[in-house]
């Protein structure tokens, strides 16, 4: 399923950079609905759906509307239902979207909820890395807060279904947990673990980023220490692949130098790009519009 | 049974005996039924009970008969349970509890962030599994539940 996802996604590009008309999903309306902000995933699913020729009904904010009156999931998505043919929700608490698809008569697309999974942004991850990269034989170095960051917790499951060799790079205290190693080992992965950016750069094909949140932290020089260990600036690029690939979920704060942003490595703004394409086929496809 | 242990609980006429329940799950299992409220019968429990693979908890309810669902039920917290179905003091059927594939609204999940322990219409839902130690999945946040599964009962 993942590699037709993949594959369609490629397919939509020139639609999703506005080179091509696509009425595919006219007369189709999308409800976004969303519990807690996230204006790139919300956007990146709107456009999605306009350049395919659908209509969005945005929902608006949460605080205005009844569900701050204290209506239940269920009920809402009862509602929203009879007003739409597809529904992206994004919530706080974990489980939300299940319990979502349990109460609604059309396919629900669960854009994060809680802790849990955020399954678009690691389509698009591996939608990134494959266009931008490779899949098959990939040595990947994920860098970061490991232990919190559920976007590199998929990604590495996905990336094991895929073999990938995949270097582990955080602080002590944001390593990745050891479940989640045991499990991707079991799935095939090779994994390994370092604390220093610079122990894995050369090596590898694709970098990705992640951000180190200061709440982390009980004290703020740690932070700070912390912090500036993972942090990749040009002059750490001189010994590295010509090939290689540094991506970022977005937004970041300072852990990519701006100086690397011209560089023929960075790639996270095409990798927010590449969302829109990966939403373009799931709506397609949970829209029953492309027959798998 | 000898004479000793008749004076310490009376045979039943009709009703269930639950033997072999895990020492100390007892009162658990008397929760799962939902005793006293829900029984007219006398209701006698043995804690701490003799038995030939070492010390086991008894339950003894009249004048009731268990479902598949409260007996799935105590099989998460005494998976080696025997029930007795008595009818005119003799044992008319007898079967060992086993372990259920999924249980709904047995138990609370430990995620206090997820969406089946807020006000929502549903009822906890969990996988279980048993790989050495039983093993409880939430089917909404797949938070799993391992030890003291008692604790966590609704
Ligand atoms: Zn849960």
């Amino acid at each position: 399923m993942i590699d037709i996802i993949l594959e369609t996604a490629e397919g939509m590009e020139p639609i999703a950079l506005g080179k091509q008309k696509s009425d595919l999903l006219s007369g189709k309306v999308l409800a976004v609905l969303f519990f807690e902000p996230s204006t790139r995933t919300r956007m990146s699913f709107e456009t999605a759906m306009y350049r395919l020729g659908g209509d969005v009904l945005n929902l608006g904010s949460i605080d205005a509307s009844s569900i701050a009156k204290g209506e239940t999931l269920a009920d809402t998505i009862r509602v929203v239902d009879g007003y739409a043919d597809a529904i992206v929700l994004r919530h706080p608490k974990e489980g939300a979207a299940l319990l979502a698809s349990e109460f609604s008569t059309v396919p629900i697309l669960n854009a994060g909820d809680g802790a849990g999974h955020h399954p678009t942004q690691t389509l698009l991850d591996l939608y990134t890395i494959k266009r931008e990269s490779h899949l098959e034989g990939l040595r990947i170095a994920l860098a970061g807060d490991l232990k919190y960051g559920r976007t590199v917790h998929s990604l590495c499951y996905a990336l094991s279904l895929y073999g990938a060799d995949i270097t582990l790079i955080s602080p002590m205290e944001l390593r990745m947990p050891e479940e989640i190693i045991k499990d991707l080992e079991k799935r095939g992965a090779k994994v390994t673990e370092t604390n220093s950016i610079e122990n894995a750069i050369n090596e590898v094909d694709v970098l990705y980023m992640t951000r180190i949140q200061k709440e982390r932290f009980l004290d703020p020089t740690e932070y700070e220490r912390v912090a500036n260990k993972l942090k990749i600036t040009p002059e750490l690029l001189t010994n590295v692949k010509s090939e290689l690939k540094i991506l970022h979920p977005l937004p970041r704060v300072n852990e990519i130098h701006t100086g690397v942003d011209e560089t023929a490595h960075a790639c996270y703004f095409r990798q927010a790009f590449y969302g829109v394409p990966v939403r373009m086929a799931l709506l397609a496809l949970v829209l029953g519009a492309i027959e798998v | 049974m000898n004479e000793e242990q008749e004076l310490r609980v009376k045979r039943i006429e009709n009703g269930t005996v639950i033997d072999h329940i895990t020492a100390g799950q007892a009162l658990n299992v008397l929760k799962i039924l939902g005793i006293p409220d829900s029984s007219q019968g006398v209701v006698s429990v043995l804690l701490n009970s003799p038995g030939k693979f070492g010390i086991k908890d008894v339950v003894k309810i009249e004048k009731r008969e268990l479902n598949v669902r409260e007996v799935d039920r105590i099989a998460l917290i005494a998976p080696n349970a025997t029930i007795n179905i008595i009818r005119n003091f003799n044992v008319s059927q007898k079967k060992k509890v086993h372990i259920p594939i999924f249980v709904e609204g047995v138990v609370r999940c430990v995620n206090p962030n997820c969406i089946s322990n807020s006000n929502e219409p549903v009822t906890s839902k969990f996988n279980v599994s048993v790989d050495g130690c039983l093993r409880l999945r939430c089917t909404y946040c797949g938070r799993f539940i391992s030890e003291d599964i008692a604790k966590h009962l609704l």
